[in-house]
């Protein structure tokens, strides 16, 4: 590997490219979020957003962007995964290792694997049938969103997969800003805070977006 | 009290090893678990039977060689202390004790409980020291001025024993509260500047090539940490990491 990339391959460099991606990654759900929460405003508004999000230039070349930041992390996380699972062969008759670390903090490859499930359905749901398929023969961006919730097993699975990501930023916002070094006792405190309240909203509201329209549907 | 253990009997670094149940009977509450251990070791010894072999040396809480994984928890129940602080008070009558070797690859089991620590020392040796001519004509440490937080942090830092329980608690078995405490104590300090981009890189690369885990952030390494060592080196070792990959030119 070349000398300027070299840092990337140690422990602590893959650390980095899964907070920087991570943190890509956790800017990108607000936009999403604030995009979805129209949805429940007012049909044509969120018609217009989606198409301007499908359709300028700016958001378009974002999306290799995106799709790359999505690549990274997940390569990354199976591959720490992996090599962490080596670093201990033999494992312990007894552990309890629910005294010194939390649940989210210990579930990261497990909830990151779940959201990668729910990934590909989504992709699968809305970024192909908008781009490349008829929209299961929809008129709107949004009748095809008032379709899918409809469906209660499609909710569930929705809102299932959006609690699974809020264990995964339980933990993952705050080690984000550790991974690169940023712990300091005057700031340290608020970023914990922050990524709890960032979680909550950003699984409270995609969960809320899905419920309702499936409440609509009724 | 009367206990029931379950113990790593393991001949040598090659052999498989295996829980083996032991009684002890008669334990006072103000005996050290090492105490029990020898306890039960005269016992075995007057069977005939091989003492279990397992790590000590000051029995005070300063050498960091005691180790031992107690009922699931690295040094025991408590916090703050290495095993040989441990107290028998801290068990009840008729409880099933489980006691097991630090495990990690990085750490492979000797005999028994004990188990090889040196790749610690490899890492060490590969940057955790600095460099000074000790020929007689060094200077005075007291002479260079040192802001007091920052005295006090790499002496905090410094407080490190090297026991190695943040590997054996971490989920993946992972190196970064001792390396970070390491690189923390000398970075901090003037002496230390000189060689600081030398020595974390180094450090970590050891750490690597010695196969600890990566670090998750889970945090289990500062809570049973026996000297507090906090999670803020951690930190500290990332942007040492980060700037020295940036500034060195090689
Ligand atoms: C929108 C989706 C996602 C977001 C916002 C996200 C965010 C994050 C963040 C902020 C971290 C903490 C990084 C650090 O500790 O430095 C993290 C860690 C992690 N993520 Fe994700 N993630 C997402 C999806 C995924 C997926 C699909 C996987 C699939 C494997 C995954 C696997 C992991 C793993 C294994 C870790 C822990 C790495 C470690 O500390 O060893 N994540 N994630
Ligand atoms: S950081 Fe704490 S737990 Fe780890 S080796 Fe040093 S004293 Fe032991
Ligand atoms: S024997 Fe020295 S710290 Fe326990």
């Amino acid at each position: 590997m070349s000398k300027a990339f070299e840092m990337f391959s140690s422990s602590i460099g893959r650390k980095f490219v899964m907070s920087l991606t991570g943190l890509f990654l956790i800017t990108y759900l607000v936009i999403h979020l604030a995009i979805n929460l129209l949805s429940l405003v007012d049909a044509h508004l969120f018609n217009e957003a989606s198409h301007f999000m499908g359709t300028n230039w700016f958001i378009q070349a974002m999306q290799y962007v995106l799709a790359l930041g999505f690549i990274f992390h997940i390569v990354q996380g199976i591959a720490l995964a992996r090599s962490n699972a080596k670093a201990r062969p033999q494992k312990y008759a007894l552990d309890k290792p629910s005294t010194n670390s939390s649940f989210s903090s210990r579930s990261m490859i497990i909830t990151g694997l779940l959201v990668l499930l729910f990934l590909v359905l989504h992709l699968r749901d809305y970024f192909w049938e908008l781009k490349f398929d008829d929209m299961n023969g929809h008129a709107t961006d949004f009748d095809l969103v008032v379709a899918l919730f409809a469906n209660p097993l499609y909710t569930g699975l929705y809102v299932f997969s959006f609690i699974m990501l809020g264990i995964h930023l339980n933990h993952g916002f705050q080690s984000a800003f550790q991974s690169v070094g940023v712990n300091h006792p005057k700031y340290t405190p608020g970023i914990k805070k922050f990524g709890v309240i960032y979680c909550v909203i950003v699984s409270a509201g995609f969960s809320l977006i899905a419920l309702v329209h499936y409440f609509n549907s009724l | 009290m009367n206990l029931t253990l379950k113990i790593w009997r393991q001949k040598n670094t090659t052999s498989q090893g295996k829980m083996v149940e032991y009684k002890v009977n008669n334990i006072s509450e103000d005996m050290s678990f090492l105490e029990m251990m020898d306890i039960l070791n005269e016992e075995l010894i007057v069977k005939g039977d091989d003492p279990i072999a397992f790590d000590h040396d000051c029995r005070e809480g300063i050498c960091g060689m005691c180790s031992l994984y107690i009922n699931g928890e690295a040094h025991g129940p408590d916090r703050g202390i290495t095993t040989c602080q441990l107290h028998m008070r801290k068990f009840k009558d008729g409880d099933t004790i489980y006691i097991e070797p630090w495990r990690a690859k990085a750490f492979p089991v000797i005999k028994d409980l004990v188990v090889d620590r040196t790749s610690f020392e490899r890492i060490m040796a590969s940057g955790g020291f600095i460099s000074v001519n000790t020929s007689g004509n060094t200077q005075d440490a007291n002479n260079i001025p040192i802001p007091k937080d920052d005295a006090d942090e790499a002496f905090d830092a410094a407080t490190c024993i090297g026991c190695g329980a943040c590997v054996a608690t971490c989920k993946n078995s992972s190196a970064m509260l001792f390396v970070s405490a390491k690189v923390s104590q000398l970075a901090l300090l003037p002496q230390g500047k000189l060689e600081r981009e030398r020595r974390v890189l180094n450090m970590v690369d050891q750490m690597d090539k010695e196969g600890f885990g990566n670090c998750t952030n889970t945090g289990a390494c500062e809570v049973e940490c026996p000297k507090g060592i906090s999670l803020s080196n951690i930190a500290r070792m990332n942007r040492e990491y980060l700037r020295a990959s940036l500034v060195k030119k090689d």
